[in-house]
């Protein structure tokens, strides 16, 4: 297990980068302490994966260095930085029983037999894989190969550590959900070091204690997940996270407070700075119907069971709301109330407004 | 418009993939097949869709016993999980290409494919290869070749699974407008619960190749036939315990017991399955009338605007979802809640009982 430093990592696929947009990694500088639980997450190109390959050594960065406990390992391959990898598609042996597969990486550096024995035993148990030990490989399901891929990465426990690159892409939501929290006891048990690449929002905030978000080869924010919830630093942020994502809404401010639609918005505290643009970010979740507020009319009502997401439209605007009890109809005028503790100023993208204290 | 199964069946050698199915399908509402991997979606697709025969029974649309007819006779359009598109045509040609197949006019097919194109916002891209494309562009290229045409039916099998979280979002929500009013039945094959909610319209629950249930997608959530419905249509699954009732009182474990009364209070006296879903379990007391219940917290995950807890209650594994951010200690018993109005009770058949009132 180990801390693990990126030190103003860029990386270009171009031979001869002429600007910034060459550059699949513009610039990351990045501490992950020893035994967390992080996830990088983001949309397809945003660098995760280039990230990830540039971890695990199967890419040598343009430029900055790799850190393992301060050993710089920016040079090694793969094989010499003793990490342990698990990937979208199931990577085992078919013809090996189950036992064999999970042996395998221990046998293949050399541990004794009492030894593989031992940790091959707890870790069938933790993947509650003990019935299936003797089962060939091939004639597992999907999900239990994936288990078994997983098993894998996780059988070593001298490693620097454990990296997942969207582990649970090919599995059933039912089960899905069932390896996800698996993987979290897991690390609740086990305390090494893991990094878990996704584009899924879900995976990422259940799974990390700390989350970095990416876009465009940047790091836009890193937080825990209530930190990426509550206060996003960057309306991208506010946006990916969340579902529906933040409203994010156009706004005129003027003698430092902000108007949506010729009505004055009260917000969390005071506005800070501002740029070309400003915008305001409410969630979805603190959007309410009310007597009195900014007139809206419903395009539409989803009933997802637990709550209802309505979209309204205020002019041209679409504002989401979550609510609880009866969806109203399509083309009802009603008015909406934003939670001021919540409604944040967002310029040129980034927060602009103060906590109050 | 409608598509109709009359009692058709699938048998693979020894093995039956589809139990006898009858199924009617309009036109005007999104169809949504709802179940896991390989419970029968896909297959039922292939049925509808003329690409596998069935062993018995007959598929009928608007009126006429098309069983015998090909896809192409059958004016069908299917969309794929994995995105199809000819790599060596621009974006233009792979969205003419039903088209020029049906020998339409040049002049015609270019302002069909424009068409197809702004509705999916491909305008700029139709002088483009797929793979210059996003795979959100891509999937939306496919989808317009299938709307270019004029289709009895379409078939949409997991067409987003495939695509980012945030894409999925955006053309899930683009979708049924898309396709409302173009006078075709639309059929949507799916895994996940939530987007059957989102979606909205009609939903087929399908488990181990049988319907299992078929109405209104929110009417079929609030009253699950069957623990296996319930099952199918609950994300985290449903929490399932053995309950006992007794007189007037329903019993749970050695120390829990609460008055019945609506549906539940008909019910003979003797042993359920109780099933509550994970965000009616609760570790706030929501009203006076619920029932506290002391799980052991195993498993803790945050999603920001929600806890979700795993917990041990006696034998039994329960979920708690909740929103908000809920401090649990690992290994401890907490205290949680739930509304009895909101637990459906199964007979020992599996078929639905009774449901609480909560659930109307």
């Amino acid at each position: 297990m180990a801390k693990i430093t990126l030190d103003k990592l860029r990386h270009s696929y171009s031979a001869s980068p002429a600007g910034p947009d060459d550059y699949a990694l513009k610039e990351i500088d990045l501490d992950w302490t020893d035994g967390g639980a992080y996830a990088l997450l983001g949309p397809s190109g945003c660098g995760k994966s280039t990230l990830l390959n540039i971890i695990s050594g199967l890419l040598t960065p343009s430029e900055g260095r790799v850190l393992f406990d301060g050993k710089d390992v920016t040079g090694l391959p793969p094989d010499q930085r003793n990490i342990a990898q698990v990937f979208q598609f199931p990577v085992i042996y078919d013809t090996m029983s189950v036992y064999d597969n999970l042996a395998f990486p221990l046998r293949n550096r050399g541990v004794d037999a009492a030894r593989v024995d031992a940790r091959v035993m707890e870790i069938a148990t933790m993947l509650e894989l003990e019935e299936q030990l003797k089962t060939r490989a091939a004639n597992l399901t999907p999900d239990n190969k994936q288990k078994i891929s997983m098993g894998r990465g996780l059988v070593r426990d001298d490693v620097n550590v454990v990296m997942f690159d969207e582990p649970l892409t090919v599995i059933d939501p039912a089960l899905k959900w069932k390896l996800r929290s698996k993987l979290k006891e897991l690390h609740q048990k086990i305390a090494v070091t893991m990094i878990y690449v996704t584009h899924d929002q879900t995976e990422a905030l259940t799974f990390a204690d700390q989350v970095v978000v990416m876009q465009d080869g940047v790091i836009v924010q890193i937080g825990t997940p209530v930190e990426l919830f509550e206060r996003p630093q960057h309306t991208f942020v506010g946006h990916f996270i969340g579902s529906p994502g933040m409203n994010i809404l156009p706004c005129e401010v003027t003698n430092g407070g902000a108007m949506f639609r010729g009505q004055a918005i009260a917000l969390e505290g005071k506005i800070a700075k501002t740029g070309q643009s400003t915008e305001i970010g409410i969630r979805p979740e603190y959007v309410s119907l009310s007597d009195t507020g900014i007139p809206a009319i419903v395009r539409k009502a989803a009933d997802l069971g637990r709550h209802t997401v309505v979209e309204a439209m205020t002019g041209d605007v679409a504002v989401s709301a979550i609510i609880n009890g009866p969806p109203p109809e399509a083309g009802a005028e009603v008015h909406l109330s934003f939670e001021p503790s919540q409604t944040r100023v967002y310029s040129d993208g980034w927060i602009a407004t103060e906590v109050a204290s | 418009m409608s598509l109709e199964l009359r009692n058709v069946t699938k048998r693979v050698g020894a093995e039956t993939h589809i139990h006898a199915t009858s199924l009617k399908l309009d036109v005007g509402v999104f169809n949504i097949l709802l179940g896991a991997t390989s419970a029968g979606k896909s297959t039922l697709i292939k049925l509808m869709a003329g690409l596998e025969k069935p062993t018995t029974g007959e598929v009928w649309v608007d009126g006429q016993d098309v069983t015998g007819l090909s896809p192409q006779k059958r004016q069908i359009s299917l969309v794929h999980q994995f995105f199809v598109n000819y790599p060596h045509m621009t974006v233009f040609e792979n969205i003419a290409s039903p088209l020029r197949v049906a020998g339409m006019a040049k002049s015609e097919i270019a302002g069909r494919v424009e068409e197809a194109a702004n509705i999916l916002q491909l305008g700029p891209m139709l002088k483009r290869y797929p793979d210059e494309l996003s795979g959100g562009q891509q999937q939306r290229t496919a989808l317009a070749r299938a709307i270019v045409k004029e289709s009895r039916a379409i078939f949409l099998d997991e067409p987003l699974a495939n695509l980012d979280y945030k894409l999925r979002e955006e053309l899930r929500e683009q979708l049924p407008d898309l396709l409302a009013g173009r006078g075709t039945v639309v059929v949507y094959a799916t895994s996940e619960p939530t987007e059957a909610l989102l979606l909205g319209g009609n939903t087929a629950l399908i488990h181990e190749g049988r319907v299992s249930q078929f109405g209104a997608t929110a009417d079929i959530y609030r009253s699950p036939a069957s623990i296996d419905a319930a099952m199918v249509f609950s994300d985290p699954p449903i929490n399932l315990a053995t309950a006992t009732k007794r007189g007037n009182e329903m019993h749970l474990g050695p120390s829990l017991k609460w008055a019945v009364s609506g549906e539940a209070g008909g019910l003979a006296d003797g042993d359920y399955t109780l099933g509550i879903r994970p965000h009616h379990v609760t570790p706030t007391r929501p009203t006076e009338l619920s029932v506290p219940l002391s799980g052991v917290v195993q498993i803790t995950e945050l999603s920001g605007s929600e806890s979700v807890a795993h917990l041990s209650l006696g034998d039994q594994n329960w979920v708690s979802t909740a929103p908000g951010v809920h401090a649990y200690q690992l290994g401890k018993a907490h205290e949680f809640h739930m509304i009895p109005g909101q637990c459906f009770y199964f007979a020992p058949d599996g078929s639905l009982a009774a449901k609480g009132a909560a659930h109307g």
